[in-house]
């Protein structure tokens, strides 16, 4: 299944920039059945990358047990107008995607 | 779409005028279509649902008094004992299932009240459409009459209040008459978590 | 998401503590507004809008929603309404299907194969009813009310709401008649009043939550009828589009939000 779109908002703040990335992934915990009675797979996002400027910030490992299509939001200290953000994401079966978006 | 066209034309409603319950049923034969379970026959309006519509459900006394005698005539009171099992009774209220096109012909059907009343204070996820019935049994005890009330009062609820929102459960074929004996026992049971 | 099952668990706390619950509530409703997965779908119908397809190759572009050809601004906001090309009133969905059989060469049958899709895969309209809805954001709602069979629609939909009828008795009134209610944990605002219509009606298509499904008004009026154990209606039909003509227009005025969130 192909990694769906991602949508990201950077928008500074006082001090701060506040961060919103949308990301569409079925998020299956491997314990649900499909109609016809067998076990879906798991397929879930393990980790998730946040860089700043190319720089890695952030590094979160997370689990089935975050639901259907995330909305992960997030505040970095600092940060200027123009500054590039970029989100990755890596699944349990291999498949990535990643969006990069400037904060406004 | 040319035949949808002319079918709308010889069902023309006058412009902007508001159409009359038969005008309605006619529309509806036209654009619903059967599935599983749910025939078309389901759309066919019964006397008591056609004045109600048309009394927006504040028909006149008089005539919701003819209503409800009529109503009253339907219910079938089974031999003996009207109070069941409260445990089964339970099950019954909180299931939502039966009568939709989703649902299997022949599995028994629950009565949904915990969609609109309130009953076990253990159950916190009721609603509000129809009166708590928390501590039904113990305001009431459990007599004769109490406990006809009260079936007859899920059998055929337009007995009693002539177009109530509540369904008829009994006329309508959902719950048999095992089942309403349960949910008597469900709220007249001094046992019953809904008088405890 | 943890938040998501801490609102949860306060959802069905005792009634001493709805209050708590219902601030919950709102703050997670505005929190997911904010980051709304909804967005995700507009991005999809934006794709597929622009797609060609049918046996003409060709995209959609060139629909006319009722503003002209290709003019998606304000396009949703005014809609259930007359179109003198197909000769009847139409809602979003129902234009839809009209611009894929005449622009794009599909036939009836091909375009509703799958009017309602499901969490792995939305269906066509599902994305193009996103995408449309979208944007409208911050037009005032006004359906079409001039044309007399716009009139006819808007009657013909609000009898429909008070019509009692199948084996339980149900009209829509029946749950949506008066404010203040809930069904189950749900609360269930009074539809056929604009005070109540209105923040309703601003808020579909729609993510759900629980499901995982981007929900369109055709979608909650095909189960609505499922509920009230009615048999199916035909999806378009004038019955639906005539519903969904009287709930819009008894939300008339309100600025439309945008695709919104259920629970």
């Amino acid at each position: 299944m192909a990694a769906g779109p991602m949508k990201m908002r950077a928008n500074l703040g006082a001090g701060f920039t506040d961060v919103r990335v949308l990301m569409n992934h079925p998020m299956e915990t491997g314990l649900r059945k499909d109609a016809d009675g067998n076990l879906v797979p798991m397929h879930f996002i393990q980790s998730l990358t946040v860089k700043v400027n190319g720089r890695a910030v952030l590094d979160a490992q997370i689990s089935q047990a975050v639901s259907r299509n995330p909305v992960f939001s997030f505040r970095l200290k600092g940060g200027t107008k123009g500054d590039k953000i970029e989100v990755g994401w890596l699944d349990n079966q291999g498949e990535s995607n990643r969006i990069e978006a400037d904060v406004a | 779409m040319r035949r949808i066209a002319l079918l709308a034309a010889a069902i023309a409603l006058p412009a902007a005028a508001e159409p009359t319950q038969q005008e309605l049923e006619k529309i509806m034969q036209r654009d619903f279509h059967a599935r599983g379970q749910a025939t078309m026959d389901r759309l066919s309006q019964d006397r008591l649902q056609r004045v109600c519509t048309e009394a927006h459900d504040r028909p006149a006394p008089d005539v919701a008094k003819a209503l409800e005698a009529d109503e009253l005539k339907t219910i079938a009171y089974p031999q003996g004992s009207l109070i069941g099992d409260w445990k089964r009774g339970e099950a019954i209220a909180q299931s939502g299932r039966g009568l939709t096109w989703n649902d299997k012909p022949g599995q028994p059907a629950g009565g949904s009240c915990y969609n609109c009343h309130e009953l076990s204070p253990q159950e916190l996820s009721h609603g509000t459409l129809g009166p708590s019935l928390r501590g039904f049994g113990k305001a009431r005890g459990a007599g004769a009459d109490v406990q006809r009330y009260v079936y007859g009062k899920i059998y055929n609820a337009k007995a009693y209040n002539a177009c109530s929102q509540m369904p008829r459960f009994g006329v309508s074929g959902t719950l048999s008459a095992e089942q309403i004996r349960d949910l008597v026992g469900l709220l007249l049971d001094p046992a019953s978590p809904v008088n405890q | 998401m943890r938040l998501l099952a801490l609102a949860a668990a306060l959802a069905l706390s005792s009634g001493a503590r709805a209050d708590d619950s219902a601030k919950e509530i709102q703050r997670y409703r505005q929190m997911v507004a904010e980051g709304s997965p909804a967005e995700l779908f507009e991005l999809e119908g934006e794709t597929l809008w622009k797609k060609p397809g049918g046996p003409k190759n060709v995209s959609l572009e060139r629909c006319d929603l009722g503003e002209g050809p290709g003019v998606l601004k304000a396009a949703y906001a005014h809609l259930p309404r007359y179109f003198k090309d197909a000769e009847r009133v139409m809602d979003l969905e129902t234009r839809l299907v009209y611009c894929m059989t005449t622009l794009q060469g599909r036939s009836r049958a091909d375009a509703t194969a799958r009017v309602f899709g499901t969490a792995d895969r939305p269906s066509e309209l599902e994305l193009l009813s996103a995408y449309i809805a979208g944007q409208s954001r911050g037009v005032a709602i006004e359906p079409g009310m001039a044309h007399p069979k716009e009139k006819t629609s808007y009657e013909l939909g609000r009898a429909l709401f008070f019509h009692r009828v199948g084996p339980w008795d149900f009209s829509c009134a029946s749950c949506h008649g008066e404010e203040g209610k809930r069904i189950r944990m749900q609360e269930l605002p009074a539809l056929h009043e604009a005070k109540y219509a209105r923040p309703v009606i601003a808020s579909w298509p729609a993510y759900r939550v629980s499901t995982s499904q981007f929900i369109t008004l055709q979608w909650r009026m095909n189960d609505c009828y499922r509920q009230m154990r009615t048999p199916e209606p035909n999806f378009g039909s004038e019955t639906t589009v005539a519903l969904i003509h009287f709930l819009t227009a008894t939300a008339q005025g309100e600025t439309y939000h945008g695709p919104g969130n259920k629970r």
